[in-house]
């Protein structure tokens, strides 16, 4: 009987998002270098030849040719995005990863690196026939430091399983995203990805302590210290940090990651409209200070969407916006305390409406859930676009009303929710089908405005294959082309992740 | 219109990963989070749902433990639950308490207090006992309704549907009745700021169990707890016939 009930719970609060959306769709997704129109670079095929090459250093268990067997590998997570790959290589060490690319440079074979696959812009599947090379079983931890709190591991581990580990040792990993279960602490380097308490434990620049990554010839880059301050000379960890596979394969990682809270609290509130969550959070920033970790938000439809399509139960009921605001601190009673003045004070001016508030970790679990599914939620059903952009706080949602009028009826929904305390908002626009004429109301209108409202083109989900003809209303011209200097002195033949990040120069 | 009396029991959180102490005594409670048995929230649910539907005047949470367990009360007078009692045993003493205790308890404060319905959850999580709603009824010498997945309000009692092994029971019982809540009774609410507010300021009565007249010395002695087995890690297997031939080997087919 105690096993329904464990079942149950663990139906409700960790609901597999990720399996049913994917399978939610059986159809395959059309190749992308039809869908955008690619032309192919002139990059060597892979012969027989270059298989056995790759069997005689992975053995034949982890070079994939069988179609079937390498279709996953080459679709994306939100299945946007569709590669031709005919070959999975799956590497255990650095080594092994050196002698790939040392190879594939030396055949001018193109390359795709991937970890997780839950990338967000189709950088992590190929584009035409790029071998990829998948990190999934370099999964080994290394060393952790409790004192200092570094941990070592290869590029391959799971951030959830990351996660697990430090907690046992009274640590927990500094980015948490609803894609931790899949997602690899090598692809998270690579994405720069920010994730749920950014605000509170900042950006991979600064936890990433050093790193290990093999550059397009095979060279090694061994940059992989655990210290804290190391200023030797140019900090290249830098530049694997958010460059999403084409500058390097990062195969090991040194992170810093912050001791595990002891005392840790959600709210769930009810907000009457959003100038009402920007008060809301100036207020909380005052009075939780430095316990404050994650504030988040979600308009109507994103929560009642995920509601419907998922049934999830939503703690609270209809209200025109949500915040979600979580404290981390050392000391449950001075936590209680700040929280629960600054509780008095918003409900009594009204800028929460109404809301719950809960310490115990399967509530949590829940209410995070439901904030985390969102992502998924808009996927079951025809077709969605998916915007990821930085906007100073002021407009933050001021585009989200832009595109439904802009959209009308052509949308079947248009919302917006997101890391408020970062400025990065999340907008998705649900389609009937992906056509043409949809495409061109959208892009590149909805980059234009967060570029006149100095924002970011993308906040963090990176650049990939979906977003190079972009990157100028977010970069200089002078930007990029040190840039483009960069990465012909890393990877002079652009193996490496091609038709991703950089744009076509004509 | 009935009084309804719902025992909540305060055990580790169900998201918590249970450790066994070394000397193998027991689990690891110290510095772990805790929080209201989820049957038990089941319970509360139902009680402030009758209330609501105003089948019953006034709901009342006990809960037997040490004083964290006040935590687990204010969860329940959030919830909904008019007052709670709050039976004191801490130490040495709660850590033997079994459900005869509890029991006891409950039954003596449903005298007490002049309780018509007695619920509480058809199990707590942590020790799995599955008895304390029975051993309660059969103390009172009411009917007992456990497992319970629908409670409706009949002129001259309640009818209950039960889960039972492969189906539902549905039967009728008079008051006053001793009910257990079972999984799909209903889903719980999360208390609302306002009521979390509310219920700082609601009456929490403490009493000690020997004022009850209730002994506490234990009838069971817990030999030695252990972890489960470690699940053996699977394997990939080429084809169907490796498959069945492992299947044979293993004697399983
Ligand atoms: C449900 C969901 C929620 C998400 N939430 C967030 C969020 O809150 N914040 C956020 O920032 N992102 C979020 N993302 C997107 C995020 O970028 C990815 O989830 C994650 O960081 C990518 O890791 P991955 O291992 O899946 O990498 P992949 O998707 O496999 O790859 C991503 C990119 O990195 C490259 N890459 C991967 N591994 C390596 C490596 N070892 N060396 C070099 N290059 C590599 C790939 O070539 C690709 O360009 C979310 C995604 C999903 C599906
Ligand atoms: C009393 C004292 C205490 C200190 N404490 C610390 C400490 O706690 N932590 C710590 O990290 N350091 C400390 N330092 C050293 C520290 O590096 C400097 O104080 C400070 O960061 C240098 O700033 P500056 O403007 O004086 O640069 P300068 O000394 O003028 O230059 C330092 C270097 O930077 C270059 N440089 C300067 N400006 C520019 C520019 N605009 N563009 C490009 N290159 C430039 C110079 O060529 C030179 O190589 C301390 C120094 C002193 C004297």
């Amino acid at each position: 009987m105690l096993k329904r009930c464990k079942f149950i719970v663990h139906y409700v609060s960790k609901f597999n998002v990720f399996e049913q959306v994917r399978y939610a769709s059986q159809i395959l997704p059309q190749f992308s270098a039809e869908k955008y129109n690619v032309k192919r670079k002139n990059f060597s095929n892979v012969q027989a030849a270059d298989v056995s090459y790759f069997q005689s250093i992975l053995g034949n268990d982890r070079v994939l040719t069988d179609r079937d067997e390498v279709l996953p590998f080459n679709i994306d997570w939100i299945r946007n995005c569709r590669g031709q790959s005919q070959v999975v290589l799956k590497p255990k060490t650095t080594q092994e990863v050196s002698e790939i690319l040392a190879y594939c440079n030396k055949k001018r074979l193109a390359v795709c690196p991937q970890g997780g696959n839950t990338g967000l812009v189709g950088g992590s599947v190929p584009v035409y026939d790029e071998i990829v090379i998948n990190l999934m079983l370099m999964d080994k931890i290394i060393t952790l430091d409790e004192i200092s709190g570094a941990l070592v591991c290869e590029a391959g581990c799971v951030l959830e399983n990351l996660d697990n580990y430090v907690r046992g040792h009274n640590l927990i990993m500094p980015l948490d995203l609803g894609a931790k279960g899949s997602c690899q602490i090598g692809g998270n380097v690579s994405t720069n990805a920010g994730g749920l308490r950014l605000l509170r434990y900042g950006n991979l620049h600064g936890s990433v302590l050093g790193l290990e990554a093999v550059k397009a010839d095979g060279t090694v880059i061994d940059c992989l210290r655990s210290l804290k301050k190391d200023n030797t000379g140019y900090h290249l960890k830098h530049l694997f940090i958010g460059s999403e596979g084409t500058l390097g394969i990062v195969t090991k990682v040194a992170i810093h990651c912050p001791v595990l809270p002891k005392a840790a609290t959600l709210g769930f509130f009810g907000i009457k409209n959003f100038e009402n969550i920007l008060e809301l959070y100036k207020s909380a920033k005052s009075s939780l200070g430095e316990i404050l970790s994650a504030f988040e938000m979600a308009d109507n439809l994103a929560i009642t969407q995920t509601v419907k399509n998922l049934n999830l139960p939503n703690p609270i009921s209809d209200y025109p916006f949500y915040a979600l605001v979580e404290t981390h601190g050392s000391n449950e009673v001075h936590d209680g305390e700040k929280l629960s003045n600054f509780l008095n004070k918003e409900m009594e001016s009204g800028l929460i409406m109404d809301g719950t508030v809960t310490s115990d970790p399967a509530k949590m679990q829940t209410i995070w859930n439901l904030r985390e599914s969102i992502a998924a939620s808009s996927l079951v059903g025809g077709y969605v676009f998916k915007y990821d952009v930085s906007i100073p706080q002021k407009h933050y949602y001021d585009i989200v009303p832009m595109l439904k009028q802009r959209l009308g009826d052509k949308a079947s929904a248009v919302f917006g929710y997101g890391h408020i305390g970062d400025g990065n908002i999340h907008i998705n626009i649900s389609v009937p089908q992906y056509t043409k004429e949809v495409v061109s109301l959208i892009e590149p209108f909805i980059f234009e405005e967060v570029s006149k409202l100095k924002g970011s083109i993308s906040a963090e989900h990176g650049i990939g294959f979906r977003k190079p003809q972009f990157i100028h209303y977010s970069k200089e011209p002078s930007a990029l082309g040190l840039m483009r200097d960069l990465k012909q002195l890393m990877d002079p033949n652009g193996i490496l992740n091609p038709y991703k990040v950089l744009p076509e120069t004509n | 219109m009935s009084r309804v009396l719902v025992g909540v029991k305060r055990v580790i959180d169900y998201a918590v990963k249970i450790r066994v102490k070394p000397d193998k005594s027991g689990v690891v409670t110290d510095g772990v989070k805790h929080s209201m048995n989820p049957f038990d929230e089941i319970a509360v649910e139902e009680a402030v749902r009758m209330k609501e539907k105003k089948l019953a005047s006034e709901v009342i949470a006990v809960t037997c433990g040490p004083t964290q367990a006040q935590e687990t009360l204010r969860t329940a007078l959030a919830m909904g639950a008019d007052r709670a009692i709050h039976v004191e045993v801490a130490g040495a003493e709660y850590e033997t308490l079994q459900p005869l205790h509890v029991a006891k308890i409950l039954a003596k404060l449903s005298q007490d207090e002049k309780a018509d319905i007695v619920i509480v959850g058809k199990q707590a999580i942590d020790d799995d006992s599955n008895q304390t709603a029975q051993m309660t009824a059969a103390l009172l010498d009411w009917p007992q309704a456990v497992f319970a997945s629908k409670v409706e309000k009949t002129d001259s009692g309640l009818t209950v549907t039960r889960e039972i092994d492969g189906g539902l029971e549905v039967i009728k019982t008079k008051l006053p009745a001793v009910l257990s809540a079972d999984l799909r009774l209903n889903e719980p609410r999360y208390a609302t700021l306002p009521n979390i507010m509310k219920a700082k300021k609601k009456p929490l009565k403490k009493v000690a169990a020997k004022d009850l007249g209730v002994d506490l010395s234990p009838r069971i002695k817990v030999v030695s707890v252990e972890d489960p087995p470690v699940r053996q890690g699977g394997s990939i297997l080429p084809d169907v016939d490796t498959l069945v031939a492992k299947l044979k080997e293993g004697g399983h087919v």
